[in-house]
């Protein structure tokens, strides 16, 4: 019995040409048009909130006692509130805020989620334990009464608002943190880089955060309209930023008392922050669509 | 007094590689345990394992799914500590070895079975040729570029591969950036786990004939797992057939094939009449469970030349003529 052993090639064929990674694919914006719409109007947004000095037709807190209460006109588009300030241009300003304050709301979430996520995920035992509880204490909890708490600690006022959102948000982001870090770290590339000898830090670094960071930061364009929703709804409260400053939390509760004969009052902001909560999950959603190769479904 | 009488053909060399009685005792649940019980038994995943590696030398290792190849291969490693015997690498336990600094790491390279899985997703393939050159310091800053062009020369990919992400390759080249990786820290010893199964043939081939021209070029150390009898006969000079736990014969690769010792290695060579055909359902009747080993020999309940005493002595690994060794009490001897 003699064993036949294959012609195995004794040149080596050129391996097979690389698969063309960027497949023309449709673009985004054709394949998903409610996405194009909806960043359209997010953009929209951005753009009135940065140039809203030059794109808002009047001083959002000049008072006119002249035309207090007044329906939309061709003046004010929007009408105007019980001091006679232009509602158009208290939106506008008002998307400045929502912004600022959702954006940087959400990164102290993130930055803080990402340190207390990466901190249970890799430490594992008593600590992981510990500190998951700490955080399942406060998740327990919704967003709103956490920053409701917050505030309560730290007062009112514009920054105050976006730490107490941020903070009240670290919770969720660290949950969802330390699920993505459980399941990098127990794939192969994390321990072929070990069998290295790399060292330990350098591969949370190199392996780790990077294929956290980016799930993070898919859901950082999601929570943002969170981040809104919740310090509106501070404003709303009257525990959020401070009149005269032009929030829209804060004009839908000015003008709560004056829905039955002037609805435009409440009606203008509630209408803003509803289009932009809109929009912003829908962009959310496709930019996790998009990215996320589980949930994609075309190749 | 004399010194101990040395073998004429035995040179004093050092294995690159020793294992001797190397046993591995996983605790699991207990089959059949009740609700919140915490009882556990072991699973002897490697029971008296003896094997030495020497230099230069190609060696497969073939067994049945679950006998413990992966397990061998973590120990060999020093990724697990095995809970009995020693594992030397050079003449040091391996544990020891691998923690004083990275000379370990640089001289024995590991090619995954899942080289998809091995490489992080978020890197170009050129990053990820990079970070073992840096790591160990292979080549100045300025001679990476051309280094990590070589490398993927020397595996047969295209030098813009690097600008590549490793979801946009295929199966074979992702594992030619596996070995590629694996190469980069010059080691001199290679490791591989299943590194060709799952491709198809001409690209085996490929990969095979790669391999071994790495390996006598560059005068590697091949340890290699296969379940293919015709990739062993192939890539390596020598095999080791292991068997629930055990390695039950070793040899060169053509001595042990032509000539089967271990009524096991015969089996699974008449049950793999076509190499390079995955070894199906090699043997009758079923492997008996690694957590309730048969009494004696642990080949005793499908050995068709068992006998009596099979079931009273457990045969260990034994010398059987020249670089031959075989863990039986009756060995089939060619007639
Ligand atoms: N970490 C572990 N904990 C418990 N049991 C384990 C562990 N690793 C391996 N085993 C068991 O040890 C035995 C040998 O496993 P191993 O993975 O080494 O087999 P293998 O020969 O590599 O099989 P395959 O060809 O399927 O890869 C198996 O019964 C397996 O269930
Ligand atoms: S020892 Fe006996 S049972 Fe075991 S392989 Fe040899 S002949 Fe078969
Ligand atoms: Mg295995």
């Amino acid at each position: 019995m003699s064993i036949q052993t294959p012609e195995a090639p004794t040149t080596l064929p050129p391996a097979a040409p690389l698969d063309t990674a960027n497949r023309s694919r449709r673009s985004v914006f054709v394949r998903r048009p409610f996405f194009t719409i909806a960043l359209i109007v997010a953009v929209a947004y951005l753009v009135a909130a940065i140039f809203a000095p030059q794109v808002a037709p009047f001083d959002p807190v000049q008072q006119d006692f002249n035309v207090m209460m007044q329906p939309p006109t061709a003046a004010h588009l929007f009408g105007t509130d019980s001091y006679g300030q232009d509602i158009l241009s208290r939106v506008i300003y008002g998307a400045r805020f929502a912004l600022i304050i959702g954006i940087f709301a959400v990164l102290i979430g993130a930055a803080g989620g990402l340190v207390i996520g990466l901190a249970a995920g890799l430490s594992g035992g008593g600590s992981e334990w510990a500190l998951m509880r700490l955080i399942d204490a406060i998740l327990a909890l919704p967003s709103l009464i956490l920053a409701v708490a917050f505030i309560a600690i730290l007062g009112q006022g514009v920054d105050k608002v976006v730490i107490a959102v941020g903070l009240s948000m670290i919770g969720p982001f660290a949950r969802t943190v330390r699920g993505d870090v459980l399941q990098v770290r127990v794939q192969l590339f994390i321990e072929a880089a070990q069998l290295m000898s790399i060292p330990y830090l350098r591969v949370v670094w190199r392996h780790v955060l990077p294929n956290v960071i980016f799930p993070l930061a898919v859901q950082v364009t999601i929570r943002i309209s969170e981040a809104i929703l919740v310090s509106s709804s501070l404003s709303f409260l009257g525990i959020g930023v401070t009149p005269p400053t032009p929030d829209w939390g804060l004009m839908i509760a000015e003008g709560r008392d004056f829905v039955s004969f002037a609805p435009w009052m409440s009606a203008m902001p509630g209408f803003a922050l509803a289009l932009l909560l809109i929009a912003l999950t829908i962009v959310g959603d496709g930019i996790r669509e998009e990215f996320d190769p589980k949930l994609r479904k075309d190749p | 007094m004399t010194l101990p009488p040395q073998a004429p053909n035995a040179p004093p060399v050092q294995p690159i590689f020793e294992l001797i009685e190397v046993e591995q005792v996983f605790e699991v649940p207990k089959p059949g345990r009740p609700l919140f019980s915490r009882d556990t038994v072991g699973l002897r995943a490697l029971d008296g394992v003896r094997l030495s590696i020497r230099k230069g030398t190609s060696l497969a290792i073939v067994g049945e799914s679950g006998s413990g190849k992966s397990t061998l291969l973590r120990v060999l490693l020093g990724l697990d500590k095995p809970s009995g015997g020693r594992a030397l690498y050079r003449g040091k336990p391996i544990g020891e070895a691998r923690a004083q600094g990275t000379d370990f790491a640089r001289d024995v390279a590991m090619v995954y079975q899942d080289a998809r899985g091995s490489l992080d997703p978020r890197m170009t393939i050129g990053a990820i040729l990079a970070e073992p050159l840096r790591h160990f310091n292979i080549v100045p800053p300025e001679g990476e570029a051309q280094r990590i062009a070589h490398l993927l020369d020397r595996v047969g990919l295209p030098v813009d591969a690097a600008e590549r992400f490793p979801s946009g390759l295929s199966g074979g080249q992702v594992r030619r950036v596996a070995i590629a990786r694996a190469l980069a820290s010059e080691p001199s010893v290679l490791v591989a786990d299943e590194a060709v199964s799952g491709l198809d043939v001409s690209t085996q081939a490929q990969l095979l004939t790669l391999l071994q021209s790495l390996q006598r070029d560059m005068g590697l150390t091949l340890a290699f797992i296969t379940h293919d009898l015709g990739v062993a006969s192939y890539l390596c000079e020598e095999i080791a057939i292991m068997y629930l736990g055990r390695i039950v014969e070793t040899g060169p690769t053509d001595a042990v094939l032509n000539a089967p010792a271990h009524p096991y290695s015969a089996a699974l060579r008449a049950a793999a009449p076509q190499f390079f055909e995955p070894l199906s359902e090699p043997l009758p009747g079923e492997i008996p469970s690694p957590l309730d080993l048969p009494k004696g020999c642990r080949f005793s309940t499908r050995c068709p030349v068992a006998q009596s005493d099979c079931q009273s002595k457990d045969p260990q690994l034994g010398k059987l003529g020249s670089g031959r060794a075989v863990a039986c009490i009756h060995p089939i001897t060619q007639a």
